[in-house]
């Protein structure tokens, strides 16, 4: 762990969850410490934002425990709100208000006031990069700073935990970047994430990973120890003329337990990369289908997710 | 692609947009030929969206022209239509409606035959995971969900031009991969690809990229061709102290550029080979814990952000 990485700041045991028969939150138990950013990934109704509900004191759980800063959030849920901030994917911000207004707006929600809240703005509109444009109106501005303006509005109040649902949806890659430049300053200075997200490359950026499948914690480490070590057999990448042709040739074939187009190219898991790969290569040749390139490469977070989540069989193959 | 040249699935020459002073589209020249995923990318603003709208021949442009299969978009649009199949970003789904209601109702718009829709249906919604969600209204689905619904009722009819505007914004990885094994198999049937999208593994995963700023294409060329733009080459330094790497190897020389990820660092250098041992030097010396160093290949995503940052937003 990096050393400004210090004591625990959300700590979930055995967390469920039911919505009548349904289990949206099921055994799921994870500790998350100060400066960490830890990511929620998983598929879309896997579980990720009931947890976090949880966790920001608006949803009781219905077993389990959980302590978000050292407050309980069944028993204190105000308590816990107030140290957290949250961000959603809409960035929930008033388009028809003014950067300033907006942020005395969300300033007179967490009760920050008088000189904290002149320093707070102050703080928020240089974090966003909006000096000089604090009258204009939000709605005219681009994704990338309404995503930073939302933040911003996010840590008025300092808190020591913030929860960001999908911040980066639809911003482009370059705001991104400045948003990730963000949230490492703020790590840096103690501040605790979890952040959800559909997208592998921002998954990199967390320290750590929670992957949540059915209401289930299916796997929890680091980037790099997820890719060394949950996938079950090797990954060939084949690159060619024409992937669209190789993907229907290599689906179902012998050898091959999945295909996938990755970039430009595929990515076939096998059991054994040395011994599967001529029979890959024969399978090609049969159609006719020329390749440039066929190597074993490290597994990608995307085919540690793939597996983890789409191999439970629940989903059919197109 | 095999075989001899084809018509263009879309031809566009000199295309030129503007909302009042601002030039949204630029003396943009484009073909995409049946078979190809053509994929814009760019920053906000840079006008992916206007070119959707003008390739779908939902709004006229100010000059230029635009062919799809052949046929004027300019001079008769409602015959474009036929040829076309549009995802806008917010997809028009009947809130009120399930989701079998909705591909129906988008069925029939389309004219798509019985034993069509539902064999197509099947696998959309087998494709996405949402079998299970059949019965339930629109209006109760998660953003991702209904996401996934608004490409399932666009793929339902089998244009010959496909025009996808960020189609996968807040789907999952797995639904993502399946919906691009039905893009995959829509190239085969020779279906052209137009797809704008802001995010890296989508951008991969296209025949040609078109790099866009304010309105014009900058960089036009495959994923791989266009790697070898990039300015300096990339060591992955992976530790257990991730920030103190950073703070060891920002601006030692040949060091143009430092980025956090999560448990490494990725350091652009101008000569990887070269600096290699001396940033292994620099972090012993600090005392700096490190698992591995090791040259990577750029991804697209760091290809456009050292193209495109120098030039703030």
């Amino acid at each position: 762990m990096n050393g400004d990485i210090g004591e625990i700041r959300i700590r979930a045991d055995r967390l469920v969850k039911r919505f009548g028969d349904f289990v949206a939150v099921n055994d799921v138990s994870f500790e998350a410490r100060r400066g960490e950013i830890m990511g929620f990934l998983g598929p879309n109704g896997a579980g990720k934002s009931t947890t976090i509900r949880i966790l920001c004191g608006l949803l009781r759980p219905s077993g389990g425990r959980a302590e978000v800063a050292g407050f309980d959030v069944a028993r204190e849920p105000e308590k816990v709100r107030e140290t957290i901030g949250y961000m959603s994917q809409k960035f929930s911000l008033y388009n028809d208000l003014s950067v300033r207004e907006n942020l005395r707006f969300f300033g007179g929600i967490y009760g920050v006031k008088g000189a904290r809240l002149r320093q707070r703005f102050d703080f928020a509109v240089a974090m966003a990069g909006l000096e000089g444009r604090e009258d204009a109106v939000v709605g005219d501005l681009s994704g990338g700073w309404k995503q930073r303006l939302a933040l911003g509005c996010a840590v008025l109040h300092e808190p020591a935990i913030l929860f960001l649902d999908e911040p980066t949806s639809g911003v482009d890659p370059a705001s991104r970047r400045r948003f990730w430049d963000l949230i490492y300053a703020l790590a840096g200075e103690g501040v605790c994430f979890v952040i959800t997200t559909h997208y592998m490359d921002e998954a990199e950026y967390c320290n750590r990973i929670a992957l949540i499948n059915g209401g289930r914690l299916v796997a929890l480490g680091s980037p790099s120890e997820l890719k060394r070590g949950t996938i079950r057999g090797e990954i060939l990448l084949v690159e060619g003329e024409d992937p669209g042709a190789m993907l229907e040739a290599l689906q179902g074939a012998p050898g091959v337990r999945d295909v996938a187009p990755f970039g430009s190219s595929l990515h076939i898991v096998v059991d054994d990369a040395a011994r599967d790969r001529a029979a890959i290569e024969a399978r090609l040749a049969e159609r006719g289908l020329s390749w440039s390139r066929i190597e074993p490469i490290k597994a990608t977070l995307e085919d540690v997710f793939v597996q983890l989540v789409g191999g439970d069989g629940a989903r059919a193959s197109p | 692609m095999n075989g001899a040249p084809l018509r263009p699935a879309v031809e566009v020459r000199g295309l030129t947009k503007r909302f009042g002073a601002a030039v949204a589209v630029d003396k943009l020249s484009l073909e995409c030929a049946p078979g190809e995923v053509f994929g814009f990318v760019g920053p906000d603003g840079a006008g992916k969206t206007t070119i959707m709208r003008l390739l779908a021949a939902v709004m006229a442009p100010d000059e230029g022209s635009i062919a799809i299969e052949g046929v004027d978009a300019v001079a008769e649009p409602e015959r474009v239509r036929s040829h076309v199949s549009y995802m806008p970003q917010r997809f028009g789904l009947y809130e009120d409606l399930t989701v079998d209601e909705n591909i129906e109702f988008f069925a029939d718009l389309f004219g798509i035959s019985r034993k069509d829709r539902v064999d197509r249906a099947q696998r959309l919604l087998a494709a996405s995971g949402m079998t299970p969600f059949r019965k339930r209204r629109a209006g109760q689905l998660s953003g991702g969900m209904k996401q996934k619904l608004g490409l399932t009722c666009s793929l339902i009819h089998t244009p010959r031009v496909l025009l996808l505007d960020e189609p996968t914004a807040g789907v999952d990885p797995v639904s993502r991969r399946d919906f691009w094994r039905i893009l995959y198999g829509l190239r085969g049937e020779g279906v052209a690809i137009v797809v704008a999208t802001s995010y890296l593994d989508e951008a991969e995963r296209c025949t040609r990229l078109g790099l866009l700023r304010e309105g014009r294409m900058l960089y036009c060329d495959t994923p791989t061709r266009l790697k070898t733009l990039m300015p300096g080459e990339i060591l992955a330094v992976a530790s257990p102290a991730a920030r103190a790497a950073r703070d060891v190897v920002a601006g030692r020389e040949g060091v143009k550029g430092v980025i956090l990820m999560g448990d490494s660092v990725h350091v652009v250098v101008d000569d990887a080979a070269r600096r290699l041992s001396e940033l292994q030097g620099a972090l012993a010396a600090a005392s700096v814990p490190v698992d591995e160093i090791e040259r990577i290949a750029p991804s697209i995503e760091d290809l456009f952000v050292s193209l495109l940052t120098e030039e703030g937003e």
